[in-house]
């Protein structure tokens, strides 16, 4: 079995400052990570090659330097790791990423077996859109499950998968057939603390870089921002409200009277409602 | 000799200029997917419908709204509903193999109507089944798809102007599919307000087929399990809601914003790295990526207010901020500020309001 997983490198979202002065992100010395919803498709491949056998490839897009999350990825256990990184790739949206990406596991499949399951997380924490998997399952026409919650049979000789996918009012258990993509929900698993070897290897691993040229794509004009469909026109700090918070002066009454003074002075009818409503529990 | 450095050029940004490909002109109005599972529509539905007439207003052009599902009551009910939330006409695709949501007979169904009927702009809830399918039918028609967006508008040459939270929620930016159609975005829930709902005669229905029958479906429903009632919160629709962030410190400490709301009878939420962290479950996050709220009362203690978080309490009645930072953006839309540490003011907060609004201090409501 041959297992590809989607991750993206992404810079640490709590450690994201906006300028006071100039409102522009300051991402100088932001620390980067593997996007914390891929975890959850990582792992949940690596349970599926314990128990089936075979291979488990990851893949990602970016620049040069998102090799660190790929290297991270082997020391969970991953077999090989493929990082697709070209100048023509940047400034992707959701469409051209998926472009480039289908294009990619092609090439994965042609080099090192045809996958049986795409393995993605729910979305990433930087663009937070949830497209680019649906995006590569559509490219490649392969079925999709997003928002699976657990994988419960897997049939390699029959070529059929069963798996929960959360929906709006409740779980769906769902049966398709392989190859497909799954987007795995979160806090689904817990990535293993990786092996000691595991931990070496990856170490001296070889990470298989790839340019647009190598893994096969054909229309250049389908990658990065000219392949992209939506621009970005405008990126601005929202405006602060006309007055800012008022804030309580508690030197004269405990804090805790003075605000609520203030909450229920503000919201004269809330006080009723608030009774009755604590009346409920 | 080294080359001279030259800035690198705007290659992409300059097809941004050419006029709309012929073949896109004829598409026109604006559509919204109501969305329906097991015979409920999604709140999300109506909210869009709210927002996309005001685009369609501004372009004077017509409101439709598209309802898939099964042949039946509920989908007829649901078309019959879409004029009572301003729709002007309704696109219907009824058949049995729509009763569950699927990916493939849904994306089949949206993208055949979109491509014989050809809408500008077409809109659809964040929800887990909305996005799952925006992705798709998006990708299938090769046009651009913005997600989450927080406000739409027109601009004066009518393009759609899709405005939602980027770099992880810290900016905003506005995003345009120039030379492609239809323009498609998702909205979370709440994000929109709900309109008001008019009693309308049944207006023009248009009946468009599926086309597939069972067998062209390779993937199959196996079972649904609905959520227990008690186990879905109510944060989107509470009144009053709690909710703690990093201030807190650590996870016991996030029993005081329990307590406060058990108190108030409100829900609790959180902030998202106290999700990222484990404290607590995602089903009460609170922002772009969790729960959009619009309580009376929002009492946000040791958030500092990311604006991935403020996109989703924005719409509350009035937001009380608790925290040590004086220079924490909650204070910039927050109405009421208290700069203390949320861990000691939280218990005597709890303990004031359980006094104030026990039975025993009724009078005093009433006087």
């Amino acid at each position: 079995m041959h297992i590809v997983v989607c991750i993206k490198q992404v810079p640490d979202s709590a450690q994201i400052r906006v300028h006071p002065v100039t409102n522009t992100i300051m991402r100088q010395g932001v620390p980067t990570i593997i996007n914390p919803y891929d975890l959850f498709a990582l792992e949940a491949a690596l349970e599926l090659r314990d128990k089936f056998g075979g291979e488990v490839t990851v893949l990602t897009m970016g620049p040069p330097s998102a090799e660190d999350s790929l290297r991270k990825a082997l020391t969970f256990g991953a077999d090989r790791a493929v990082l697709l990184t070209d100048r023509f790739f940047a400034g992707a949206d959701t469409l051209a990423t998926s472009y480039a990406l289908a294009t990619a596991i092609r090439k994965i499949g042609e080099t090192y077996g045809v996958p049986d399951i795409i393995l993605t997380g729910k979305q990433t924490i930087d663009g937070d859109t949830a497209q680019v998997g649906p995006g590569i399952a559509k490219r490649l026409g392969l079925l999709q499950l997003t928002y699976v919650a657990k994988i419960s049979a897997l049939d390699l000789a029959g070529g059929t998968i069963e798996a929960e996918r959360r929906s709006e009012g409740g779980v769906q258990m769902l049966r398709t057939k392989l190859p497909c993509l799954i987007s795995m929900l979160e806090a689904t698993n817990e990535i293993r603390r990786g092996a000691m070897v595991d931990a070496l290897r990856a170490a001296r691993a070889t990470i298989v870089k790839w340019s647009a040229q190598d893994a096969g794509v054909e229309d250049i004009s389908k990658c990065g921002l000219r392949g992209s469909p939506t621009i970005v026109k405008r990126v601005f700090a929202p405006s602060p409200r006309a007055e800012k918070a008022v804030l309580i002066d508690f030197s004269s009454q405990p804090p805790a009277e003075a605000l609520i003074a203030e909450v229920f002075k503000r919201q004269p009818k809330l006080e009723a409602e608030l009774v009755a409503l604590a009346r409920g529990f | 000799m080294s080359e001279p450095t030259k800035p690198a050029a705007p290659a992409g940004r300059a097809a941004t200029k050419k006029e709309l490909p012929d073949h896109f002109k004829g598409y026109k109005h604006v559509w919204v997917f109501v969305e329906q599972e097991r015979g409920q529509v999604h709140p999300v539905s109506w909210e869009l419908m709210g927002a996309g007439r005001q685009l369609a207003d501004k372009l004077k052009v017509d409101l439709a709204a598209v309802v898939i599902g099964p042949d039946g009551e509920a989908t007829r009910q649901a078309a019959a509903e879409a004029f009572c939330y301003g729709a002007d006409l309704a696109y219907v695709v009824a058949d049995n193999l729509l009763a569950d949501y699927r990916n493939e007979s849904y994306t089949k169904a949206l993208t055949d109507v979109v491509n014989t009927y050809k809408p500008e702009i077409l809109l659809l809830g964040a929800t887990t089944l909305g996005r799952d399918l925006a992705g798709s039918v998006a990708t299938t028609l090769l046009t651009g798809l913005t997600a989450d967006c927080t406000a739409l508008d027109v601009d004066a040459d009518g393009s759609l102007a899709a405005t939602r939270p980027t770099f992880g929620g810290s900016l905003m930016c506005t995003i345009y599919t120039l030379n492609y159609r239809p323009q498609m975005a998702t909205v979370r829930p709440r994000v929109m307000q709900m309109p008001e709902r008019v009693q309308r005669d049944t207006g023009r229905i248009v009946t468009h087929p599926l086309g597939l029958v069972e067998d062209d479906i390779v993937t199959k429903v196996l079972s649904f399990l609905p959520d227990r009632d008690s186990a879905k919160s109510n944060l989107a629709f509470a009144d009053v809601v709690v909710a703690g962030g990093l201030g807190l410190g650590s996870p016991e400490n996030f029993q005081l914003v329990r307590h406060l709301a058990s108190v108030l009878g409100a829900e609790y939420g959180c902030s998202r790295p106290l999700v990222q962290k484990g404290w607590v479950t995602s089903d009460r996050q609170i922002g772009q990526t969790g729960k959009t709220i619009r309580p009376k009362l929002y009492i946000a203690a040791g958030i500092s207010g990311a604006i991935q978080h403020r996109v989703g309490v924005e719409g509350a009645d009035l937001i009380v901020a608790i925290n040590t930072d004086k220079n924490a953006p909650i204070f910039d839309f927050a109405h009421v500020g208290i700069i203390t540490d949320a861990i000691r003011l939280l218990p005597a907060l709890t303990e004031a309001f359980r006094a104030r609004l026990s039975p025993h201090s009724r009078d005093r409501i009433a006087s």
